[in-house]
C-alpha cells in the first residue's frame, strides 16, 4: 500500500513534502517486513541530518533497522507518542506512526525521491 | 580429523569461481606473518598428559595463608556452591541457543541479575560479562554512547589492571583518558572538578578503592549530572554487605568483579563481571538480559530480552562485541549469594571489616611499620610502609608460608616499601598474629 501524495526512498521511508518541511516515517512495506515494533529510537529534535544517513533506529522482536533521512535538513520535531506506543507504526504509518519533521536545507535532495508509481514499480521488482 | 568444513574439491571450486589461487586470496596478509609450521610437540599419551599437569601444577604454591587482595578474594565457598553448580541441567558457560527451551537457566540469569540490583541498588543488570576489567571498559564505552562525547575521567584509586585494560583497550579509538591522582588514599574532589567539563562523558571511580579505602561520591554523581555526563562506579560486591550502595550514591552504571561470590581465586579465571545501570539506560547496555514475562497460559516465564542491541541482530552496530556471558560463573555467585542471605552477606562484610581493623591494629604495632595513609576508614585492605622493599618483604614472607601482600611499587611511583594487605572471615586471630610474628622477623 503506497500514498499517492508521498515521496519515497529504495530504504523504505516515505516523505511528505509542505513548504519547506518534510514528515518522515517508514512505510507499509517496511513496516510489514519487520513485524510488531518493539522500540523507536528517534532523533534528537535540532540534529542535521544528510539525505541516505542515519536518523533513528526502529527495532521489532526480531530485528533492529535504521531510518535513513529521505532529505537533508534539521530535525525539527519528532513523534514522542512513539516513544510509549511504537505500534501506531504498524497501525498507520503513513499518519499516527509518523516518526519525525525536518527542515529541508537542501531542495535539491526532494528531486532524488521516487514518486508513488515509481516506488510501486520498485517494490514489485523486490 | 580436520576442522575445516570445506573439501579440497570445493575450495577449488570457490577460487576458480572468483578467479583467483589461494594466494592472491591471502595477498593482503604480510608474507613475514605466514608461517610455516606452528611448531607444535607431538602428541601425548593420556598418562603422560596427566604426569605432565602434574607436574606444572606441583609447582603451585597451595599452602600459602592468603593476605593477599587486589581485586580478587579469598572468601569462603559452601560445599553447596560446588554441588548446585555442578548438576548437568546448570553445567555450562553459555545461555543455551534456543535459550527459551532452558527455562531453568533462564531464570537463574534472571535471579542473578536481581541480585546484582538490589546489592548494587540499582534497576537493570545484564547477564555477565567476562570480568570486572572488561565490564569496565563496557561502562565507559556506554556512556559515551549515551552521552556522545569522547572524554573520561578515570581516577588511579580504580584497580590498575583494569587501567591497563582500558588503556589497551582505547588505544586505538578517539577516546581522551584523563587519569587523576587521588591523594591520602582517596579522590581528590578539587582535581576531579577542575577537570570535569561539557566534553565529559563519564567520570570512572572505584569503592573500596585500590587502596581499600571507603568513599562517598554522592557529591561527584551530583557534579557529573550536572555537566551531563555519567558517573562509573566499580565495587567489590561483599563490601556491599555493609557499605553505602553505588546506586544509593547516585551512579549511572555500576561494575565489578564477582569473584568473591563463591568463585575461587584461580589464576586466569575464569572470573565474573557485573554490570547494572538505571532502566532509561538498558538499551544502551551490551550483554544479553534475561526478562521475565508470561506465557499464552499466563504462567510465569523467562526470555531473552533486548536482543535488537546484540551482535547477532544489530551487527557492527550493536552495543558491544561482546554478547557473551559467564553463565556459569554468574550461576556460581547467585548460589554464593542464595546460601549467604541478606544476613550472611552483611556478617560476612562486617567480619572482614573487623578482621582487617584487628590486623590493622596488630601490624602497625610493629616498630617500623607504619599506616601510609592518613584516612581512617577502610573496608577490608589497608595499605603499610614497611622499612625496606615490600616486593622483597613479600618474598621473604612466601618461604615463611604467607602470601603476605600486594607490593604497590608494581604499579605506583613512590610505593616501592609500601604493601596492600587483606583480610577476609577466612582468616583466623591466630593466623593474623603469625604474619604479625613473621613479618616482625624478616624486617
Amino acid at each position: 500500500m503506497v500514498v499517492q501524495e508521498l515521496l519515497y526512498t529504495k530504504d523504505h521511508e516515505w516523505a511528505g513534502i509542505d513548504g519547506e518541511t518534510a514528515v518522515v516515517g517508514i512505510t507499509e512495506y517496511a513496516q510489514d517486513q519487520l513485524g510488531e515494533l518493539t522500540f523507536v529510537e528517534l532523533p534528537d529534535v535540532g540534529k542535521d541530518v544528510q539525505q541516505k544517513g542515519e536518523l533513528a533506529v526502529v527495532e521489532s522482536s526480531k530485528a533492529a533497522s535504521d531510518v535513513y533521512s529521505p532529505v537533508t535538513g534539521r530535525v525539527t520535531e519528532v513523534n514522542s507518542a512513539l516513544a510509549e506506543r511504537p505500534e501506531l507504526i504498524n497501525e498507520d504509518c503513513y499518519n499516527t506512526g509518523w516518526i519525525c519533521k525536518i527542515k529541508i536545507a537542501d531542495a535539491e535532495s526532494v528531486k532524488n525521491l521516487m514518486d508513488s508509481h515509481q516506488y510501486e514499480e520498485y517494490l514489485k521488482g523486490l | 580429523m580436520p576442522f575445516i568444513s570445506n573439501t579440497t574439491e570445493q575450495r577449488e571450486q570457490m577460487l576458480a569461481e572468483m578467479g583467483l589461487t589461494m594466494e592472491e586470496l591471502f595477498g593482503d596478509i604480510p608474507p613475514e606473518l605466514m608461517c610455516d609450521s606452528f611448531n607444535l610437540p607431538a602428541g601425548l599419551t593420556e598418562q603422560q598428559v596427566r604426569n605432565r599437569l602434574a607436574e606444572l601444577a606441583g609447582k603451585n604454591s597451595i599452602n600459602l595463608t592468603l593476605f593477599l587482595g587486589g581485586g580478587f578474594y579469598d572468601h569462603f565457598i559452601p560445599a553447596a556452591v560446588y554441588s548446585l553448580i555442578s548438576r548437568s541441567e546448570f553445567y555450562t558457560a553459555y545461555t543455551p541457543y534456543q535459550s527459551e527451551l532452558s527455562q531453568g537457566t533462564l531464570q537463574a540469569v534472571y535471579e542473578y541479575q536481581s541480585m546484582i540490583c538490589r546489592l548494587s541498588g540499582m534497576e537493570a543488570a545484564n547477564a555477565s560479562l567476562y570480568d570486572g576489567g572488561t565490564a569496565m571498559y563496557e561502562a565507559m564505552m556506554m556512556a559515551l554512547r549515551i552521552t556522545g562525547r569522547n572524554k573520561v575521567i578515570i581516577d588511579d584509586s580504580v584497580n590498575p589492571i583494569y587501567r591497563v585494560m582500558i588503556h589497551s583497550y582505547t588505544s586505538n579509538l578517539n577516546i581522551e583518558l584523563d587519569e587523576t591522582h587521588c591523594t591520602n588514599g582517596l579522590i581528590d574532589r578539587k582535581q576531579i572538578l577542575r577537570r570535569l567539563d561539557d566534553e565529559t562523558a563519564a567520570v570512572i571511580v572505584q569503592n573500596p578503592n585500590f587502596f581499600g579505602c571507603i568513599d562517598d561520591f554522592s557529591d561527584i554523581a551530583e557534579a557529573v549530572h550536572k555537566k551531563g555526563a555519567l558517573l562509573v562506579v566499580s565495587c567489590y560486591p561483599i563490601s556491599l554487605g555493609i557499605l553505602k550502595t553505588p546506586g544509593a550514591m547516585g551512579a549511572d552504571i555500576v561494575t565489578g568483579e564477582g569473584q568473591c561470590l563463591g568463585m575461587p581465586m584461580s589464576f586466569g579465571g575464569p572470573y565474573l563481571g557485573f554490570m547494572a545501570t538505571r532502566m532509561k539506560y538498558i538499551r544502551k547496555m551490551p550483554g544479553r538480559i534475561v526478562g521475565q514475562t508470561t506465557d499464552r497460559q499466563n504462567r510465569r516465564s523467562f526470555v531473552m530480552t533486548l536482543q535488537a542491541r546484540e551482535q547477532h541482530i544489530r551487527r557492527q552496530k550493536a552495543t558491544s562485541n561482546i554478547c557473551s556471558n559467564e553463565a556459569l560463573c554468574a550461576l556460581t555467585a547467585l548460589v554464593y549469594l542464595s546460601l549467604l542471605g541478606k544476613q550472611g552477606l552483611r556478617e560476612t562484610a562486617q567480619l572482614c571489616a573487623d578482621k582487617a581493623s584487628y590486623a590493622y591494629k596488630r601490624l602497625t604495632a610493629i616498630p617500623g611499620v607504619q599506616p601510609h595513609f592518613r584516612a581512617k576508614w577502610f573496608f577490608n585492605e589497608f595499605v603499610l610502609d614497611l622499612p625496606t622493599g615490600a616486593a622483597d618483604v613479600i618474598a621473604k614472607l612466601i618461604e615463611k608460608g604467607f602470601a603476605a601482600g600486594f607490593p604497590l611499587g608494581r604499579y605506583y611511583d613512590n610505593m616501592e616499601s609500601s604493601i596492600l594487605i587483606c583480610v577476609t572471615e577466612k582468616r583466623t586471630k591466630q593466623q593474623i598474629g603469625m604474619l604479625a610474628e613473621a613479618l616482625e622477623s624478616v624486617l
